[in-house]
């Protein structure tokens, strides 16, 4: 692979010389004489070519999953199998249109109401809406049940509690909602405990938003105790299923007191990561709570499946016709492709390997939490302190060995945190890769820190400049 | 600045003369935080309350509150910080102060650590 910087290199808008070249006749278009230009100045005129091979070098600079190891924590970044892009674009699902008459769209609505089905066997919950465009999407929609749960029962509640290894957000998205949020203390085995949040819980408290496992892997053992101390004091309990694709088949959601769930269909059920979209954050429901999901909901009426906005209470749509269901179409495939034993292996993969990566690295890199984790392992940077190196050094230098760095700096009750989740797609030989390549920057930085301080070396570019991206950001091509 | 300086556990210091204070955040805090990119502060007239947040500071890294080590009424707020965050950075305890209140309580100030003390913290918490 030629490295030649491509940041210094042109881009395709750019390529535009005064050498005598000639760009690229635009196709005459059926326009009035007045608007038609012979010549554009300006126009880019690279030749096809040089456009290929552009965007060619472009690519070999990407980093996916159909490269290498993506550890990504928290977001669950495993190798979706092919076969789910190639039935999303079966010509039958690629053709619809949401305007179609009911009666030709069987079949999608059909696939809707089964993948809530089994949706529905795994987490115990009652109801499920599958339009919701993304897991935060999800919560804002759980947010808005709860609120007008609350709403029309006249309860007057507005606080929402939230523990403090939360996912970012969680808060922002009780807040969207009309909440205030108390932030509530893990306790020192990294979960939430009854007896902690007792006094935080009091006449206002509409609810609160957990996250099963947490994000520091950790299953929260209370949650039986905590949903019923939230339930007394009228409130209801929200569970961030981002983490469910730790718990499939294993446990259900229902069985642990909650009343409101998303689920994160590009982590429990190999969907693509978009970059921003298109996602889904399916949510599901006790039964009581049915009357406020969004509208519409796929139901059975006979033989048919129908599309229904007959909700008493509903909070509305939550965005227009049903959803990405391209994505729920990659979803349902998965699903099928593993049978209920299949589904139970992903978990119970994804767990082991986030423990022989735990077992193995606890000698090189502290673990700030002795509790048992489950999909994932969350360390620091205590051991290295001292020769002067940190987390963000560490994750650097691991892009020089060919990996995508882990998580770091999250979640945020963890000083340094280096958070890896090598999710239930990788071999083990993968793994050993991934661990002889962190067992090796432990002994570097023991023996010659500078060349992690100074990590990467490979890149085209090195450390960017995130406060310049930050405060200055450059969004659109200028001329 | 004063010589005294007393800080908060959250890593917040102030520096008081004639019932008036100086507030900051520590050089570990600046530190630990990396990079500071935004920081929202209360405004002229408001009144902060000591244990509780009054304003936000965020960095490439992480968004932290910020934990008021006096209770009093804003008279002045360090505009120059707002507009170039990177000065906290540089000079966290003098030219990158934060807010500057007013009739401080002497009281307050005894639930404060001074410097020796809050070294003395920065060690537990960072072991």
């Amino acid at each position: 692979m030629k490295n030649k910087p491509i940041v210094e290199e042109k881009s395709i808008f750019e390529h535009v010389s005064d050498d005598g070249r000639i760009h690229d006749k635009i196709p005459m278009a059926d326009l009035p004489a007045a608007y038609v230009r012979n010549d554009i100045e300006g126009m880019p005129d690279p030749a096809e070519p040089e456009v290929v091979r552009h965007f060619t070098r472009l690519s070999y600079m990407n980093y996916s999953l159909d490269a290498g190891m993506y550890p990504l924590g928290s977001c669950t970044m495993k190798y979706n199998p092919k076969l789910m892009e190639k039935a999303a674009q079966y010509e039958g699902f690629l053709m619809l249109h949401p305007m179609m008459e009911q009666s030709t769209t069987q079949g999608i609505l059909k696939l809707i109401y089964d993948t809530e089905q089994y949706l529905k066997m795994i987490t115990g919950m009652d109801s499920f809406s599958l339009q919701l465009a993304a897991g935060a999407h999800g919560e804002l929609a759980g947010m808005l049940i709860t609120a007008k749960y609350h709403r029309v029962n006249k309860t007057n509640k507005h606080t929402i509690l939230i523990p403090d290894t939360a996912h970012g957000t969680n808060p922002a998205s009780a807040s969207m909602a009309g909440f205030k949020v108390v932030n509530i203390p893990s306790g020192p085995h990294g979960m939430i405990e009854a007896g902690m949040i007792r006094p935080y819980v009091n006449d206002d408290t509409a609810g609160i938003m957990l996250t099963i496992p947490n994000t520091l892997g950790i299953f929260e053992e209370q949650i039986a105790d905590i949903a019923k101390l939230i339930h007394d004091a009228g409130g209801l309990v929200y569970v961030d299923g981002a983490n469910f694709n730790a718990l499939i088949g294993k446990a259900r959601y229902s069985d642990m007191g909650v009343d409101i769930v998303h689920l994160n269909l590009h982590k429990t059920f190999a969907t693509p990561h978009g970059s921003g979209g298109p996602g889904a954050g399916v949510v599901g429901v006790s039964s009581f709570l049915k009357e406020f999901l969004p509208v519409p909901v796929v139901e059975r009426k006979d033989r048919e499946f129908v599309m229904s906005c007959d909700l008493k209470n509903t909070i509305g749509r939550m965005v227009g016709f049903y959803g990405n269901v391209g994505i729920i179409v990659r979803a349902y495939t998965y699903m099928r492709m593993l049978g209920l034993d299949g589904a139970k292996e992903v978990s119970e993969a994804a767990v082991l390997n986030a423990n022989y990566i735990r077992a193995v690295l606890k000698n090189y890199y502290n673990l700030p939490y002795a509790t048992p984790t489950l999909h994932e392992v969350v360390f620091d940077d205590k051991f290295q302190n001292g020769d002067g190196v940190k987390t963000i050094d560490i994750a650097k230098r691991l892009i020089d060995y060919g990996f995508h760095p882990p998580t770091v700096y999250f979640p945020l009750i963890v000083h340094g945190a280096i958070m890896i989740e090598p999710t239930e797609t990788e071999s083990k030989d993968e793994l050993d890769r991934f661990i002889s390549a962190m067992k090796s920057i432990a002994d570097e930085i023991k023996h010659n820190p500078e060349v992690v301080i100074n990590a990467p070396h490979t890149t085209p570019v090195k450390r960017v400049d995130e406060v310049r991206a930050a405060r200055e950001p450059r969004l659109v091509w200028k001329r | 600045m004063a010589d005294d300086i007393w800080y908060n556990d959250n890593h917040v210091w102030a520096t008081v003369e004639n019932n008036h204070a100086y507030i900051g955040i520590s050089y570990y805090a600046q530190e630990e935080l990396g990079d500071i990119l935004f920081v929202e502060l209360p405004e002229v007239g408001d009144r902060v309350v000591q244990g509780k947040s009054f304003g936000e500071i965020e960095s490439a890294k992480t968004i932290s509150d910020l934990i008021a080590p006096l209770s009093g009424k804003v008279v002045e707020v360090n505009n120059d910080v707002i507009n170039e965050p990177s000065i906290i950075n540089e000079d966290p305890l003098g030219d990158g102060w934060l807010i500057e209140i007013e009739t401080v309580d002497a009281k307050e100030l005894k639930s404060l650590l001074t410097q020796e003390k809050y070294e003395k913290h920065i060690k537990e918490v960072s072991q």
